[in-house]
């Protein structure tokens, strides 16, 4: 012990005329740092209600809730999150997460109230002082607890791809199929836009655990033909993904495909047999396209005998005959009508109803039938010079080339037409060696093919013109096909509608071509019906009108797919096939 | 310890015998609420005269069983639960749930992430000890210490309420990195704050250190023997203390301190005061270190390897510990996975549990009760830790 030990301590009176550390008032405002975790913020319009939040949440302070005045659609559940401030704490995973980027964290910390209800509140909704505070916590650049890039899909090269029918894409392996499956943040979004409303998050679910067995029951508890929609389907699934929305959707239809493609016919007996009981009911399906496949295979499994007719020389309808083998190959579509025959269904095919057999006869053979005969009459172009040989529909060369009848298209092919049937005409036209040109009245944005469609066709050499009305077809000098056609401009219909292209007149073009391809959509053909019982069946606007479970105004008969619905699509006819089979089974059943 | 042991009870069979109603005993609790005891713990005090003739700790008064807790939370959602395992010093529960994650996961962290962790658990020893020295300094009277050092500290959680968002509970280390680079203009201000903390190490040694009232008082107070270092796994401070160059830092370097200069610091008197000194030195140490840290941190966008999707994360089966020097000394976490999406086990070790609870019974014994209090700060023990 010395005297600095006794001195030594008097230093602390140094610090004695400094300014207090403490503050004099409680309250006193100082803001947040800018990075500061305080209270939510949701953006309400940006918010798609997928609920990532509630999931990762480890102290269930999130519940997703219904809101007044927010609607439910297909990309938003209607739901937003609501944070009980007494479970919540404060670690921001949930802004880590959000798909939307909507959830974030004000900089501001004080919120003082004496009643403890308003501690839960919904974010966004339920007006706060913070609101619209600028600094808080928020997800950095560089750092994120989702994938945003999808597992590329190998595909043949497009220089090589142009050149044959063979199958562009090429399918997932297993590990790709896994790690895409992995992004899933299961909200279900999916599931609600899905026409079949398939149970895509579990199905995914099951690819990422690897139980294929599991995944394949799941797709054929909505689905008979996942072999065919893994491949053509539209995939509105994929434009509600959650993941979507800052990033690349989930690709749902390569991984339903994959599911399909791993399982060989053998196991697809063992796994999806089921054993049923005959109902001694006769059902008869007039189509083999994807409805009356989807309709014939939940009958057959509710026990019904069911007999398809189809006028075509193979079943699959517009799935075999409209889609070009490079997109939808002949042997998985076999396999999935294969499952289909194996349950007992017996589809006739190369039957035309009214030449072969009466309608009227089919009707009084049978308990219930089942319409679902597509749209087989293309439109025609409406314009002078069409009756031409060389000009033909797209249908017609898709058609051709299926049944073998390769067709000699020229060298200069042009298709006129912006949806998928028009992209396949244009693509096939392209791999029997032609050069091809699209004309098309709207802009590229318009055009109803799927976009991965448009941006395939133009990488492997087809030529896409917008904006183009075609006007006359007459022949040159050398007596070639020569069509006219006139550049639009698009003219605003105020809004909600989208603008109509007029043509300009003064800005005409021609182009010589071998071979004209028209593919504007096409019409239904009725004349199969028996005069009595088509005079009895209600149609508007050309379609049949039925009742949710499918069925029309004459009791006995059911109806679906293109004929019926406005999509047009063949997930929208397998959806239709499926309800009309509930809606058929339950007719039997009061009989 | 040895001493007279005339006036205290006669030993049987190695227990106290203590009859309560001889009048020569006097039983008192000190603690779950009182302000001498580390956090939420109580001592059961049998007194005879002013000294303490036996202690019993107990503790459980603030249970929370995170351990069992993270058997039903995913991976990512543990995240935000082990930062509560230890209060003034939540980055090295961070730090290394993170880094069993990352083990049994195999998942590789950026460069840059290793240096921020560093980073942050430098700081957090900082924040840490003066916390410990304001309990210390006043468990012995000497309050304006504790208000110094605790503001000193609170510019501490200003810096990482920058880094992170938070003042307390950072919840910045997350497994495959951190979540976020430091923020425009933050090593000046580091920087400031640190000169701030140097004047004030220094003043602490004049009034705290050269203060004979503290000498007097902490000198052979607490001494824990060579003996007692292994029975009763004594680490950190407690043992640098007694001459025992014991330091994760050194012995199994982690993250990059294989890459810094430091030297393990010990005393050798094994008293409250050689502890005190030991970790007032570890202060200016640590200050060095993130001087270090800050000239070697790398200035990328890469401070977060990307996870697999964290709602569905699987980690293949297996077990690992592993351990980091936390300011009590050795932390560790023992982590069982069995490939399904939650942890099947996880086990924390930290290093209070047997300094407040073994060994503080032991070095309690003959103490005048006016010193329980320091004895009991100068082990620094933070009770969440003894009750996972």
């Amino acid at each position: 012990m010395s005297l600095k030990d006794i001195l030594s301590p008097l230093y602390v009176w140094k610090r004695a005329l400094e300014k207090p550390y403490t503050d004099s008032h409680p309250l006193t405002d100082r803001p947040g740092a800018e990075r500061y975790r305080g209270f939510h913020q949701n953006d309400i319009e940006k918010c798609i209600g997928c609920g990532s939040c509630e999931a990762v949440c480890q102290n269930a302070a999130i519940d997703m809730v219904p809101i007044e005045g927010i609607e439910t659609t297909g990309s938003d559940s209607g739901l937003r999150p609501r944070i009980d401030y007494g479970r919540c704490c404060w670690c921001a995973l949930c802004v880590d997460i959000c798909p939307s980027h909507s959830l974030g964290m004000s900089n501001e910390y004080q919120w003082l109230d004496s009643d403890p209800e308003v501690f839960r509140f919904v974010p966004g909704i339920d007006a706060k002082t913070w609101d619209n505070v600028e600094k808080g916590y928020r997800r950095a650049e560089h750092y994120r607890l989702l994938e945003p890039t999808r597992e590329k899909i190998p595909m043949l090269p497009f220089a090589e791809s142009a050149k044959t029918f063979m199958e562009v894409v090429k399918g997932y392996s297993k590990e790709q199929a896994i790690k895409e499956a992995d992004r899933c943040v299961e909200c279900g979004l999916c599931v609600a836009t899905c026409p079949a409303h398939m149970d895509i998050p579990r199905y995914i679910k099951a690819i990422r655990e690897d139980d294929l067995e599991e995944a394949l029951r799941l797709l054929y508890k909505t689905n008979p033909l996942s072999g065919v929609c893994g491949r053509i389907c539209t995939h509105r699934c994929e434009e509600v993904c959650a993941l979507g929305v800052n990033g690349e959707p989930i690709a749902i239809r390569w991984l339903k495909r994959y599911i399909v493609d791993q399982v060989d016919e053998k196991d697809m007996q063992r796994i999806l047999r089921q054993e049923f009981q005959p109902s001694g009911k006769r059902v008869a399906i007039i189509g083999a396209g994807p409805g009356g496949l989807s309709a014939a295979y939940y009958l057959a499994t509710a026990g019904h005998k069911v007999t398809i007719f189809e006028s075509s020389p193979q079943p699959g309808g517009m799935v075999r005959y409209g889609i070009p083998e490079y997109r939808m190959p002949y042997d998985p579509l076999d396999k999935d009508i294969d499952y289909i025959r194996s349950l007992g269904v017996e589809i006739k095919t190369g039957v035309e109803i009214g030449k072969s057999i009466e309608f009227q006869k089919i009707y009084d053979q049978n308990d219930a039938i089942f319409l679902s005969v597509g749209l087989p009459r293309s439109y025609t172009l409406s314009i002078p010079g069409e009756e031409q040989p060389g000009v033909i529909s797209g249908l017609q060369l898709l058609g051709d080339i299926t049944r073998g009848e390769a067709p000699d298209v020229g060298r200069r092919v042009i298709v006129v037409g912006g949806g998928n049937t028009a992209m396949d005409a244009a693509r096939s036209a392209r791999r029997l060696g032609a050069e091809v040109k699209i004309l098309y009245r709207r802009r590229e944005v318009d055009m109803p093919a799927d976009v991965e469609e448009i941006e395939e066709a133009k990488e492997e050499g087809v030529e896409l013109v917008t904006q183009a009305i075609p006007i006359r077809i007459d022949r040159d000098e050398e007596g070639k096909l020569l069509i006219h056609w006139g550049k639009a401009k698009m003219v605003d219909q105020g809004p909600g509608k989208r603008p109509k292209p007029v043509l300009i007149e003064e800005e005409t073009y021609a182009q010589a071509a071998d071979t004209i391809i028209a593919a504007i959509g096409q019409s239904p053909e009725y004349g199969f019906l028996s005069e009595e019982i088509g005079n009895r069946i209600k149609f508007k606007r050309s379609k049949v009108v039925t009742d949710v479970s499918g069925q029309t105004s004459v009791a006995k008969i059911f109806a679906g797919g293109d004929i019926v619905n406005r999509t047009a699509d063949a997930i929208s006819a397998i959806a239709d096939g499926h309800q009309a089979a509930k809606g058929i089974a339950l007719f039997l059943a009061k009989q | 310890m040895a001493s007279d042991r005339s006036k205290y009870p006669e030993i049987q069979n190695g227990k106290a015998v203590i009859d309560l109603d001889s009048q020569k005993y006097l039983k008192i609790w000190q603690g779950p609420q009182h302000p001498g005891v580390t956090g939420n713990m109580a001592l059961e005090l049998t007194l005879c005269g002013d000294e303490i003739a036996e202690c019993k700790t107990h503790v459980g008064y603030l249970h929370r069983g995170f351990e069992k807790l993270m058997e039903r939370r995913k991976f990512i959602q543990c995240f935000p639960i082990v930062c509560r395992i230890c209060v003034p010093e939540p980055d090295t529960n961070e730090y290394l749930y993170s880094a069993v994650v990352e083990e049994l996961a195999g998942i590789e962290i950026p460069e840059q992430a290793k240096w921020l962790r560093m980073l942050n658990l430098e700081m957090s020893r900082l924040a840490s000890f003066l916390m410990w020295i304001g309990g210390q300094a006043g468990a012995f009277g000497l309050g304006p210490i504790g208000q110094w050092a605790v503001t000193h500290r609170d510019y501490m959680l200003d810096l990482f309420e920058e880094i992170s968002g938070g003042r307390i509970y950072h919840m910045y280390m997350i497994p495959g990195g951190v979540r976020n680079k430091l923020p425009e203009g933050f090593a000046g201000r580091l920087e400031s704050t640190l000169q701030k903390i140097d004047k004030l190490l220094d003043e602490i040694e004049k009034v705290m250190f050269n203060n004979a009232v503290f000498k007097i008082r902490s000198r052979g107070l607490g001494k824990i023997t060579a003996d007692m270092i292994d029975r009763f796994g004594i680490v950190g401070p407690n043992a640098r203390a007694a001459g025992v160059a014991r330091d994760v830092r050194k012995d199994t370097p982690y993250l990059y301190y294989d890459q810094l200069d430091f030297e393990v610091i010990t005393e050798t008197d094994s008293d409250v005061y050689a502890r005190a000194r030991v970790r007032l030195r570890e202060m200016d140490q640590s200050i060095d270190l993130i001087r270090q840290i800050m000239q070697s941190l790398p200035d990328d966008d890469h401070y977060h390897t990307q996870l697999p999707n964290v709602l569905h994360w699987r980690i293949p089966a297996g077990e690992t510990y592993q351990r980091a020097e936390s300011t009590r000394g050795e932390y560790g976490y023992y982590l069982v996975t069995d490939g399904s999406r939650y942890p099947r086990r996880v086990y924390v070790r930290g290093p209070s549990y047997t300094h407040a609870v073994a060994l503080l019974e032991q070095l309690a014994v003959n103490v005048n009760i006016a010193d329980i209090a320091g004895l009991m700060v100068s082990l620094h023990t933070y009770p969440p830790e003894i009750e996972r």
